[in-house]
């Protein structure tokens, strides 16, 4: 039985067990704390900083804090709020997100946050990049226009299905993902039933021949924001 | 009082976003009691007759004859919307936003697979207004106030705009209308 530890969210007192990080007990607790690149189940790596918080004055990634005695946390501020839409509108123009014919469209996570963060306009130039795309794979089509560099599938790839497919190549604005293999994505051993084809929270990776199944006001995230599942947890 | 006055206008789109207008249904009818419309492609009226409350912007400018319509836009609308993803980013015209024009001109009038063009022209008549080098949205080219977006914006959505900017009520959008596709 790991200790209890009591810590505040927006001024509200959350029980946390010791060793959790502060979006694991705020998930716990029916608190949604915005994320992007975590996802459970795969170790986190706070890149997207979606999930940042106001630790005791300081600004931390929530997937990767752990829990304190005694912590005060700020998630839902105006300030962080502003702060996160800055990152998704960010998101949006250095990528080619054509959402109006995009397989992902009402189930993407970076789509999904947009709409719960209320993103009519967007505020900055597009950047319109030259990027490519790899259909070579049978069962799986790689589209690094909409790739966010959230590195989820690297992760899943290399310690869920130890294979290590995907990988990050190059660095800054140039940084984008790779195949491990001479050329495509054909020539890896990438299945369509790994845990890597599954965790594309946006239209990157994508499995052939199963797209818009879903009826338009079916879809995941048409009714109901994202986050509303870990909201309805609490009391 | 005179009624405000609405203009609306295509710019490189589809005609999508007016249609999603018309879409309001019986609900046009109340639309004509709150306002009149001017320059539109809806009545056809091809200058602007005055001052307008309201500029509706479909599509994004891909040519320079957009750019100048849409600047007639800002200069005679106190607001004006940017209403579907073209207006708003560029969208499907923006595909060929990551080729030179030169590329996309050549394959349009005489390398694609079914062309017929044994003169080897592409039409350079002064007429035809010069294609930009990309499509750019309209936040690019003049101040956009308010952005509806959509492929196309829901009826609804674009209904309940409307009404709150003629009514000068605060545009409080609900969760289900916002949609990117």
């Amino acid at each position: 039985m790991s200790k209890q530890i009591t810590f505040s969210i927006d001024g509200v007192e959350v029980k946390g067990k010791e060793g959790q990080t502060i979006l694991q007990a705020a998930d716990e607790a029916g608190i949604y704390i915005p994320r992007l690149c975590y996802m459970e189940g795969l170790v986190p790596h706070g890149s997207c900083r979606v999930c940042t918080v106001i630790v005791n004055g300081k600004p931390q990634t929530a997937c990767t804090q752990p829990i304190a005695e005694g912590m005060t946390v700020e998630n839902d501020t105006p300030e962080l709020k502003e702060h996160r839409r800055n990152i998704i509108d960010m998101l949006f123009i250095e990528g080619n997100h054509f959402c109006m014919f995009c397989e992902k469209s009402g189930n993407c996570e970076l789509q999904a946050l947009a709409y719960r963060l209320g993103i009519l306009s967007p505020k900055f130039p597009y950047f319109f990049p030259k990027k490519d795309i790899d259909a070579t794979h049978p069962d799986i089509f790689l589209d690094l226009n909409r790739c966010i560099l959230c590195g989820r599938c690297v992760e899943a790839s290399k310690d869920i299905d130890r294979k290590g497919v995907f990988d990050f190549v190059g660095r800054g604005i140039n940084k984008k993902i790779a195949v491990n293999a001479e050329a495509n994505l054909k020539d890896t051993n990438l299945a369509i039933a790994d845990k890597a084809a599954d965790v594309c929270p946006v239209g990157s990776i994508n499995k052939k021949h199963t797209a818009f199944a879903t009826p338009i006001g079916k879809r995941l995230y048409d009714v109901k924001p994202i986050g509303s599942e870990i909201e309805e947890r609490k009391k | 009082m005179s009624k405000p006055k609405i203009a609306t206008a295509s710019l490189a789109g589809c005609f999508g976003c007016h249609m999603s207008l018309l879409d309001i249904d019986e609900r046009i009818l109340k639309l004509i009691e709150l306002v009149d419309f001017d320059k539109s492609p809806i009545n056809d009226i091809k200058e602007f007759t005055g001052r307008c409350a309201v500029g509706l912007i479909e599509g994004g400018c891909a040519n320079e004859e957009n750019v100048h319509v849409l600047q007639e836009f800002r200069k005679h609308c106190d607001i004006l919307v940017a209403v579907g993803d073209c207006a708003i980013m560029g969208d499907i015209p923006a595909m060929r936003n990551n080729i030179p024009l030169k590329e996309c001109l050549e394959e349009a009038y005489l390398n694609g697979p079914s062309i017929h063009n044994p003169e080897k022209v592409i039409p350079n008549d002064k007429e035809l207004p010069l294609c930009l080098d990309r499509v750019y949205p309209c936040h690019e080219v003049v101040k956009i106030d308010y952005s509806l977006p959509g492929c196309p914006p829901n009826a609804d959505i674009i209904w309940q705009a409307v009404v709150a900017i003629l009514t000068n009520k605060p545009l409080d959008l609900p969760y289900e209308l916002i949609k990117y596709d």
